[in-house]
């Protein structure tokens, strides 16, 4: 029995026995072209869910919006990296896990092809769904998470400042960055604040370099590298090597990384008398 | 009795500037940088770079208090913007300096340990931790943004930490890179 098979076979039993009564997953309009999400309420409709690998989007988001909690009790189909921001939403009390059932679903990889993706993923196997298909291969012995951000530093500051001048003036302020994270939850984000204005909203160099700061900065110790936010960009703007920055320093200062570990306490929100710096005098 | 009640009468109070005279955004620190010689006069002046310093209510403010009560000199360059804690700096505000046209940045507050809320300062470390590798990634000049430890005691260490950054970031020049950022 395939991968797909047993999703389609959990999912009928779920929805014919009532314990929930949506299911969130992926759906393809074509072979061969990236998969959307779909919400299926009805067992007739379960032969809508596919399961390969252009199933890149992460799902979870959907879990916060109020107009899907309204559907009622969810499943939600999760790759190993989607679940760790569910951990960082449970770990935030953003969701109930025993108001879902997580259905985590063993992932080779995503995209064509996989490693362009998913090179360095660590976390091919979810590890604390409620239910779980498939089982991964172990995933590469070399440690690649961090070797686009570590080229990326080989530059000049200066250099730097140059590349993200150029990225971030395509930047157009849709704010699809923010919508499409899951960890991006705020009812009312700092960006729509304006009393005071804390950043200028206007879509120029400056207040973009302040929006993605600020965004970069406000899921510091708690990005899981899911990419939703460079998928989103419709100008392409690579979001990640921001992210793969507080993600790597949480992990070098702090040994902390966001939804690996359940009971960890989040980076940002604790302290320890004992952090280690050497630039304050 | 009269004529000394007259005088005792409080004169009428200046009138505040208006809140909302502008937008906010447009509001800069007075000369900008890229002109330095303008109120120096003529070509062949210092460059007087200007630093904002974010400072807690409870150590470094007293600190930069008692340099002043005990007549330490120190760059007339830095402006000292007061804070609760330094758990209160938002990392914003060190972006907003940036935009306003500061040149170098100063976040200051107490000593581990010291805190009067407790643990506002550990807070604010692990922040910066984070934070400075942010700004790192994206180029900006980490030779500008300066973080200390100056309890209400220490109005020489503060008089000397001003000093030092002011002497750097005067010769580093203005911070034009930043600046056209926000021009643009």
């Amino acid at each position: 029995m395939t991968m797909l098979d047993e999703l389609h076979q959990t999912c009928r039993r779920l929805l014919e026995e009532g314990s929930v009564k949506v299911v969130i997953g992926y759906a393809q309009s074509a072979p061969d072209e990236p998969a959307f999400p779909v919400f299926i309420d009805d067992v007739a409709d379960v032969g809508q869910l596919v399961w390969n690998e252009w199933c890149l989007a992460n799902l979870t988001k959907y879990l916060l919006r109020k107009d899907i909690r309204a559907l009622g009790k969810p499943a939600i189909i999760v790759k190993g990296c989607d679940e760790r921001a569910l951990l960082v939403l449970e770990r935030e009390s953003q969701i109930d896990r025993a108001e879902m059932v997580v259905i985590g679903m063993a992932c080779p990889g995503m995209g064509q092809p996989p490693q362009a993706v998913c090179g360095g993923c660590d976390v091919h196997q979810p590890r604390f769904c409620d239910i779980t298909i498939g089982e991964a291969a172990a995933g590469d012995a070399a440690d690649t998470r961090y070797a686009e951000l570590d080229a990326f530093l080989k530059k000049t500051p200066a250099e730097r400042m140059a590349y993200w001048r150029d990225e971030l003036s395509r930047c157009v302020k849709c704010y699809a960055c923010r919508q499409a994270c899951p960890l991006c939850y705020c009812e009312r984000c700092i960006v729509d604040k304006n009393r005071p204005t804390a950043i200028d909203t206007s879509a120029t160099l400056k207040g973009n370099f302040a929006w993605q700061i600020t965004r970069a900065f406000h899921l510091a110790g708690r990005c899981v590298g899911c990419d939703q936010c460079t998928r989103a960009c419709p100008a392409g703007i690579d979001l990640r090597l921001l992210n793969l920055t507080t993600a790597k320093a949480a992990e070098a200062h702090f040994a902390y990384r966001a939804g690996m570990d359940r009971q960890a306490e989040p980076v940002i929100g604790g302290y320890s008398e004992q952090d280690q710096e050497s630039f304050i005098r | 009795m009269s004529e000394t009640e007259a005088i005792r009468l409080p004169s009428p109070p200046a009138p505040l500037p208006q809140r909302g005279e502008g937008s906010r955004d447009e509001k800069r620190l007075p000369s900008s940088p890229d002109q330095p010689s303008a109120a120096a006069g003529g070509e062949g002046s210092v460059f007087e770079p200007k630093i904002i310093a974010y400072v807690c209510n409870w150590c470094t403010y007293l600190g930069a208090d008692l340099a002043g009560t005990n007549r330490l000199e120190y760059p007339a360059n830095v402006r000292i913007v007061r804070l609760p804690c330094t758990g209160r700096i938002d990392f914003n505000l060190i972006v907003k300096a940036f935009e306003i046209g500061a040149d170098a940045v100063l976040v200051s507050g107490c000593h581990p340990g010291d805190c009067h809320y407790t643990a506002g300062n550990y807070h604010a470390r692990r922040r910066w931790i984070l934070f400075r590798e942010l700004l790192d990634t994206l180029g900006i000049e980490m030779d500008r943004i300066h973080f200390s430890w100056i309890s209400a005691a220490e109005g020489k260490k503060f008089q000397q930490v001003v000093s030092e950054i002011t002497a750097k970031t005067r010769q580093m020049g203005p911070y034009r890179a930043y600046h056209e950022i926000c021009q643009s």
